[in-house]
Order: C-alpha cells, then sequence, then structure tokens
C-alpha cells in the first residue's frame, strides 16, 4: 500500500513539474507548482514529518504560492513570446541540468543497499508525536537560528516594502 | 516499504526538472517558480534523509528552508514588480543592459 | 716605511679625480689647477721616498700590502693587494714623474679651453688607474687598471666631443681595446680553471714547479699577448693609436707615449715566467714586435701632421719592446720603455707647444723656419730629435741598442732576420724624425703670419720648464744602462736583476755580462749608429738641401707613385678592417641580434604576453553577455562540474 501512495504521489509530482515546465501562460505554471507541493506534503507524511506535511500545506502553496499568483495577476503577464534567448543555455545549460540529474540518480542507486527501507507512519524517534519532537529541539538546541529567522523575515518584509513603492 | 532510494531519485528528477524550467523559460516570475521547484526537491531530500537517521534536525532544516524561501520569494517579486515599473517587461531576454 | 702608505700612492690621484669632478665646474682654474698637481705630486714624493727605501743598503727586495680578500668562494680568492719590486719602482718612477710633469704642461696649454675642470679630473682618473695597474699583485686587479686606462683614454680621446672625430676616434679606441680585453680575459679564466689562483706569486711559483712547457701555457700566453697588442698598439690592433691624436697634446703625451700604451709591455714582462714556459710564444711576440715596428715606421714617412708622425713613431718603437721582451731580453725591453717614455713625452710636449705658437697648426707643410722664432722648444726638441734616432750619448741610443745586441746574439736565423728589421726600423726612424726636425723648424716660413689668438710666440715658462726637464732626462736617461763593452756597468740591468732572474737557491745564479762578448757589441753599435747616420743624411738631403725634391721623387715613376700612395693611406689597413671585419659584423648584428632576439625574443615576448592578455579578457568578456539564461546556464554546468569534483574528489567510489 505504501508503495501504492509514493507511486501516485510521485507521478503526480512528476507531471506537475512537467507541466509547469512545458505551458505558456505562467498562472498555468503556478497552479502546476501548487499541486506539486500538494502532492509532496503527502509524500511527507508518509515519512513520517506531519507537522512539515502541515506547514507545506500552510505556508508553501497557501501563502507563498498565492503570493506568486497575486503578482501575475497584479502585473498582467500574459503568455511567453518566443524571443532569442542565449545559445548557453542550451548549449551548456542542457547538458549540465542532464549530467546533474544522472549524476545524482547515479549515486543514490549505487547506494541502495544502504539506505534502507521507509517505516510507514512511523514516527522518527520516540512515543512523542512529532511536532512535539520538532519543537523541543527548536526551541533549546537550535534557538540561536530560530530567533535569527525572525530577524530575517522582519528585513525581508522592511526590503519589500521599499522595493515596492511608488516612487523610489 | 519503499526504498528510500526511491525518494531520493524523485528528489533529482524535480530538480533536473527546476533545471530545466530555469533555463528554459523566458518569463522571470516562471523562472522564480522553477527555484521553488528547486526548493522543494531539496526539501523531499532532507526529510527522506531525516526518517533514514532517525534524527529530527533533518526536519527541522526543512522548517528553515521553508522559512527563507518565503523570505525569498517575497524580495524577489518585490524586484520583479520594480523591474517591471522599469523595463515594462517580463522577458528575461530583455534584461540584457549589462551586457558586454 | 710604513706598507700601508703604498695605498695612498693610488688613491690621492682618485680624490683628485672626485674633487675636480664634483666641484670642479664652480672653481676658479687656479683652484683646479692646483688641486690636479698637488694629488699628482703627492704620489710622486711617495714613490721617491720608495726609491730611497727600496735602494738603501739592506733594504727589502719588496714590500707588499694586502687587504681583506675582495672576492673569496670556495677555491678561489682575490684580496686587493700591492706589491712594489725594482720593476714596479721604474714604472711607478715613469708614471708619477713623468705624469707630473705632463699635469704642470697641461696647466699652460689648456688653459684657454673649455672643460678646464673635466680635462684635469679625467687625468687624474687616468693616473688612479694606471697606479693600481702597475702596483697590483694579481691579474685581476690588473685588469681592472687595464679597463680602467681604457676607459681614461676614451673620455680624453673624445674630449672635445662636440667633434664628430674625436667622438669616433674615442669610440674607436675604446672597441679595439675591447678585443684585446676578451683575450686577456679568456687568459684569467684559463688560468683560474687551470691554477685556481689569480694571483702572481701563486701562479707563477705554480708554474715554475710545475715543469710543463707549452700546451695550455702557450694558449694562455698567446691570448695575453693579444690583450697586449691591444693596449699597446700592435699589429693588428694598432689602429686606434693614429686616430687618438684628436684628443689635446698632453693627453698623446700621457697616455699615448708615455704609459697607457706601455701597459701591454709591463704585463709581458711581469708574466716572463709564464712566457718563459712558452717559448713559441715567446717567438710571435718578437715577430709582432719587428713587423709593426719596421709596418708603422714606413707609414711614418709619408705623414703630413706633426702629431700622426709621432703616433706612428710610438707604434714603431713599442715594436722595439715587445721586440726586446720576445727573445727574453726584458730588462732592455723595460730601459727602452723608460727612456722612451722620456724623448716621446718631449717630443709631444715640444709638438704641442710649436702646435700653440701657431694657433693650432698641425700640418707640417704649413710650417718651417721657427728655428729662431721659439728656441726653447726648438733646442729640446731637437735633443728629443736626437735620442729617439738613437744617436749617441742621447738615451735612445743605448736602449736601442741593448735590444737589437740581445736580438742578434740570440741564435737562430730568425733573429738575424729580426736584427735586420729593426735594423732597417732605426735607419727610418732616424730619417722620418729628422725629416720632421728640418720641416718644422728650418727652411722657409710657410706659415701664415696672422696665426689666430695669440700670434707668434715662445710658451710660457709653465710649459717650457717641463720641456727642459724632459730634454735633460733625454740626455743623461741612458747613462744608467751602459753595457760594459762601453765601460758602463749597466746599472739598470742589475736593478732588473731580481725580478727577471731570482736567485734560486740550490741554481746557480746567472750572469748575462759573461756571455756577451764586448766586441759584438761593439761593432753592432757601430753598424745602428751608421744606420742612424744614414737616415739623418737623406733627411737632410731631401728636406733642408733640396727642399721639393721628395715630392719631386715621389712622382718620378709608376712605382714610386704606387709606394707613396700605400703608405699615404697606411696600406689601406683601415679600409681592410671596415670591409671585412665592421660591416659584416654589423650585417649580422642587425639581423640576429637586433632582428631575431631583440626584435623576435623579447618584444616578441612582450607582444605575446600581451596578446595573450588581451585574448583571455576577449573569451572571458564572452561570459558577461548581460543575459540571464547563459548565466543560467553556465551555473548549471558549475554545479555539476562541483558535484563530480566533490562525488568522485577524495573518496573513490565503492
Amino acid at each position: 500500500m505504501q508503495i501504492a501512495l509514493f507511486t501516485i504521489f510521485g507521478l503526480l509530482a512528476v507531471a506537475g513539474a512537467l507541466n509547469l515546465l512545458l505551458q505558456r501562460h505562467p498562472i498555468h505554471s503556478a497552479l502546476s507548482l501548487i499541486v506539486v507541493m500538494m502532492s509532496l506534503a503527502v509524500l511527507y507524511w508518509s515519512l513520517g514529518a506531519e507537522f512539515l506535511a502541515a506547514a507545506q500545506v500552510i505556508v508553501y502553496s497557501g501563502a507563498i504560492m498565492v503570493l506568486f499568483v497575486f503578482v501575475i495577476m497584479l502585473l498582467n503577464a500574459g503568455e511567453e513570446e518566443r524571443t532569442r534567448g542565449s545559445r548557453v543555455a542550451a548549449i551548456a545549460g542542457f547538458p549540465g541540468a542532464a549530467a546533474i540529474f544522472c549524476l545524482l540518480s547515479f549515486v543514490f542507486l549505487s547506494e541502495r543497499r544502504q539506505l534502507g527501507f521507509t517505516r510507514l507512519g512511523e514516527s522518527v524517534s520516540t512515543a512523542f508525536s512529532n511536532i512535539a519532537e520538532v519543537s523541543h529541539t527548536l526551541f533549546t538546541s537550535l534557538l540561536l537560528p530560530f530567533e535569527v529567522t525572525s530577524i530575517l523575515i522582519l528585513v525581508a518584509i522592511l526590503g519589500a516594502v521599499v522595493l515596492a513603492r511608488k516612487e523610489l | 516499504m519503499v526504498p528510500i532510494a526511491y525518494y531520493l531519485v524523485l528528489a533529482a528528477i524535480l530538480f533536473s526538472i527546476g533545471v530545466a524550467a530555469f533555463l528554459i523559460k523566458r518569463n522571470i516570475i516562471t523562472i522564480f517558480m522553477s527555484i521553488e521547484l528547486m526548493l522543494n526537491a531539496v526539501n523531499l531530500t532532507f526529510v527522506a534523509f531525516a526518517h533514514m537517521w532517525h534524527q529530527v534536525s533533518g526536519q527541522i532544516f526543512v522548517f528553515f528552508v521553508m522559512v527563507v524561501a518565503a523570505a525569498e520569494a517575497a524580495i524577489g517579486l518585490a524586484i520583479i514588480i520594480a523591474l517591471f515599473r522599469v523595463r515594462q517587461t517580463l522577458n528575461v531576454d530583455q534584461v540584457n543592459l549589462l551586457k558586454n | 716605511m710604513n706598507p700601508q702608505l703604498l695605498w695612498l700612492i693610488p688613491t690621492l690621484p682618485f680624490a683628485g679625480f672626485l674633487l675636480n669632478g664634483t666641484l670642479g665646474r664652480r672653481l676658479p682654474r687656479a683652484a683646479v689647477a692646483t688641486v690636479a698637481l698637488l694629488f699628482t705630486l703627492a704620489p710622486a714624493l711617495l714613490v721617491a721616498k720608495l726609491w730611497s727605501v727600496l735602494q738603501s743598503v739592506g733594504g727589502p727586495l719588496a714590500l707588499s700590502v694586502a687587504s681583506r680578500p675582495w672576492i673569496a668562494v670556495s677555491g678561489f680568492s682575490v684580496n686587493f693587494a700591492f706589491t712594489v719590486d725594482h720593476l714596479t719602482l721604474i714604472m711607478l718612477g715613469v708614471v708619477t714623474g713623468v705624469g707630473f710633469l705632463i699635469h704642470i704642461y697641461s696647466v699652460g696649454y689648456m688653459a684657454h679651453e673649455e672643460g678646464y675642470w673635466r680635462f684635469f679630473a679625467y687625468l687624474n682618473l687616468f693616473m688612479f688607474f694606471m697606479l693600481v695597474l702597475v702596483l697590483s699583485s694579481s691579474f685581476l686587479l690588473l685588469f681592472v687598471g687595464w679597463e680602467g686606462v681604457g676607459l681614461a683614454s676614451y673620455l680624453l680621446i673624445g674630449f672635445y666631443f662636440t667633434k664628430d672625430s674625436a667622438a669616433n676616434a674615442g669610440k674607436k679606441a675604446f672597441i679595439v681595446n675591447r678585443i684585446g680585453d676578451f683575450g686577456f680575459l679568456l687568459a684569467m679564466f684559463l688560468l683560474v680553471q687551470h691554477y685556481g689562483s689569480l694571483s702572481f706569486d701563486s701562479v707563477f711559483s705554480q708554474i715554475s714547479a710545475s715543469h710543463i712547457d707549452g700546451g695550455i701555457l702557450t694558449g694562455i700566453a698567446l691570448l695575453l699577448v693579444l690583450g697586449a697588442t691591444g693596449k699597446s698598439a700592435q699589429i693588428p690592433l694598432y689602429i686606434w693609436l693614429p686616430d687618438a691624436m684628436e684628443g689635446p697634446t698632453p693627453v698623446s703625451a700621457l697616455i699615448h707615449a708615455a704609459t697607457m700604451v706601455t701597459a701591454g709591455v709591463y704585463m709581458i714582462a711581469r708574466c716572463h715566467v709564464l712566457f718563459h714556459h712558452a717559448p713559441a710564444a715567446l717567438t710571435v711576440v718578437a715577430c709582432i714586435g719587428a713587423a709593426t715596428a719596421l709596418f708603422a715606421a714606413t707609414v711614418g714617412v709619408v705623414q703630413q701632421d706633426i702629431k700622426r708622425v709621432l703616433a706612428y713613431s710610438t707604434i714603431s718603437q713599442l715594436g722595439y719592446m715587445f721586440l726586446a721582451c720576445g727573445v727574453g731580453a726584458y730588462s732592455a725591453g723595460i730601459f727602452h720603455l723608460m727612456t722612451h717614455a722620456f724623448f716621446k713625452a718631449l717630443l709631444f710636449l715640444a709638438a704641442g707647444s710649436v702646435i700653440h705658437a701657431l694657433g693650432g697648426e698641425q700640418d707640417m707643410r704649413k710650417m718651417g723656419g721657427l728655428r729662431t722664432r721659439i728656441p726653447i722648444t726648438f733646442w729640446t726638441m731637437t735633443a728629443g730629435v736626437f735620442a729617439i734616432a738613437g744617436i749617441p750619448p742621447f738615451a735612445g741610443f743605448f736602449s736601442k741598442d741593448e735590444i737589437l745586441f740581445q736580438v742578434f746574439t740570440h741564435g737562430g736565423a730568425l733573429y738575424i732576420l729580426l736584427w735586420l728589421v729593426g735594423l732597417a726600423t732605426a735607419g727610418l726612424t732616424s730619417f722620418y724624425m729628422f725629416r720632421l726636425w728640418f720641416k718644422t723648424f728650418f727652411g722657409e716660413a710657410r706659415f701664415s703670419e696672422d696665426a689666430q689668438n695669440h700670434g707668434l710666440h715662445e710658451s710660457p715658462p709653465v710649459m717650457t720648464f717641463p720641456l727642459v726637464v724632459l730634454a735633460i732626462l733625454s740626455v743623461i736617461g741612458g747613462w744608467v744602462g751602459v753595457p760594459f763593452a762601453f765601460g758602463g756597468q749597466n746599472e739598470i740591468e742589475h736593478f732588473l736583476r731580481p725580478v727577471f732572474h731570482p736567485i734560486v737557491p740550490g741554481q746557480a745564479p746567472f750572469y748575462p755580462e759573461f756571455v756577451s762578448s764586448g766586441s759584438t757589441e761593439f761593432l753592432l753599435a757601430l753598424v745602428s749608429v751608421l744606420a742612424a747616420a744614414a737616415g739623418f743624411y737623406f733627411a737632410w738631403l731631401l728636406y733642408y738641401r733640396k727642399p721639393g725634391e721628395s715630392t719631386r721623387l715621389a712622382n718620378s715613376s709608376n712605382a714610386a707613385r704606387f709606394a707613396y700612395r700605400l703608405l699615404d693611406h697606411k696600406y689601406w689597413v683601415d679600409e681592410i678592417y671596415q670591409r671585412g671585419i665592421v660591416t659584416p659584423l654589423l650585417a649580422i648584428s642587425r639581423v640576429l641580434l637586433n632582428g631575431l632576439v631583440d626584435g623576435g625574443m623579447v618584444q616578441g615576448s612582450a607582444w605575446a604576453l600581451t596578446e595573450g592578455t588581451g585574448g583571455l579578457g576577449w573569451l572571458v568578456r564572452r561570459i558577461q553577455s548581460g543575459n540571464i539564461r547563459s548565466y543560467a546556464g553556465w551555473l548549471a554546468l558549475g554545479a555539476a562540474c562541483v558535484i563530480v569534483i566533490v562525488l568522485f574528489g577524495h573518496h573513490p567510489l565503492h
């Protein structure tokens, strides 16, 4: 059953990614990306990261992608025109991308034995729930990065406000 | 009982599609979205390894990645809006004033 | 006497050079002259003191002083070291004494010239280097002096540097000297390679102890001879000396008559041990000397410029000295060096006096009848002319005669031939010197009375005093070498014996006077006097009795015309050198060194560097296209490379 879960949602993710690649209108690409993120949330849940699955749905799809959709509609982006791009992207880029893929999969597949198997639904370590586990580590040993990220968000807000003003 | 390697290969596929989209697409917002796709692929890798090693720090790292992605998306879109105001286009090939 | 005082002898003129060279431009002429004279007089006095010390009963045979090592590498070391033995003493006496007299003379001669301070600065510099050359006790220090006198000579020949001919003459002198110096350098390299040292004591004792003859020693000796022919103006490197007459007359007197050109002879005499073990080289030296003597004498016969005649005469007399060294009669050669210094300096200075009186005229065809107008110059020059012609009892007779005697009694048919050549040269010398004498002082006046600047007058006392002193020396200077055959003691030969025939314990001492026989010497002397008299007679005939006769003779027949043209053009040697050596050398230099090396390698590498950098920059610039997607492409490629390196870099996979 876990195989079926993985296969369905894996394929869904890949289909969404390909759709993002192939669609011409950015709004379609945005919606395909939402599909990818949703399926990834399910995969996170199957790997025992329930908190992250929820966060993925709420934060990533619900906030970040909505922001993208806002901007697309604000700027009234139309379909892409075909303009002459750079040849480097075609000549160097695709081999690069392909190489990255091949390398990574080669490594992963060759280490298949050592990686082991997943255990569906099993929590990460103890009997506590996943969220208790995450928050415990976050607020004790990783407290400093946590506070720094709050500052990061503050800076980002300020920067976004400044950049997007009408008169610069 | 899915081998973890499959999750990793799936992440690799998503990552490569992200790179390809980054190279092909001409609309700057779409390029940005492909960056988000790459980030998601990386997140999947982290979660898979967190599951493998029975560590929770992998998941926490994903948490931080999400936060950073949010901030980055906000700023990036603000830049795109500013760029649009100046150049009146979202085509990345036409943002080439630094040529030569 | 404290040996440390030896350091003062060359450094005092050097101090004079520094003073005059830096401050002289602003000092008044009297101050410049005083500085120069003072710093030349002091070494002369020191030399006199040295003389008395070494001559005193029980005095040492030599004095030495050495400094800390100059070059000290493993296996080879050289000090700054001076040695004074009897040979050095004679040279020192000549250099400082004649040098001082010429300094006095120059005060008067150069009184109206530009660059007064420069002249005396260079003259003091020359004295410094010459004294270093003479005092040094190693080949390397001698070479320093050798090069230095070449430099001073270049500076002084080209003293009137605004004149093209003077500048070219200076260059010619320096370059031709350089060729000789190259031989000297090679000889020094070989010496270091074979004997590991360059100090005279060390090298000569090793050579004597090794008992080998010929071979590498002949090679070294011949290379040294090459250097000597450059410095002492022998065949084939004599061509610079006639052109060197472009310099002021005191320069010609000091450098090109009395001192610098004798450096080659001195060097051969100093290295007599080496030459003794290389008899082939000695023969070469003798032949070169004799050939040069005759050659130069023939050319001197037809010269019209008074200084050119004296220049060729110098070359000829240097040939005599080479001849003497070549037959092993080193003391005779040094004796002739000394007397030659006296009368040749005298002749040059007197010629300068004549030129000064005539306001710059040097062509003998425009002189004549000066006997009564400038009497002191006339009488002193007469002493010089008689001395060089070899008329007894003047100085030249004894020294020249000694040389001819030694050549004749050396044994072997070659040496009889050389003796004949020497005899012929003596006759020719007498002829052209009396020709000069008659043309300049006798006969009707051919000069223009309204000579520039001064009008015809005798030179001031500051110029005539050295003339008189040198004239006295030309008369009595030979009396130190009167041989036994004439009842004398041959003091000079005695004096130099510790140098040339040092007493080696266990060997019988060398007594040359037992070898000579009085009657042979007397006969030979008679023959040379007859040759001199014949020269006098012909000169009197052609230039006094019947003036104009010589021109008629020169045009009398085709053969005579050809002979005259040959001599007048100096056997076309300069032209031959120009066509045969200089032009091909220039062409090769232009093609190879200028074109290939300089243009190709040096400029080529610079060009390659700039072009390479530019090209690389152009290549890299193409990446900066301003196109975001191309950046993305490079990014992807780069990321792939990084992954490869990380994966397969340090830990090999399974």
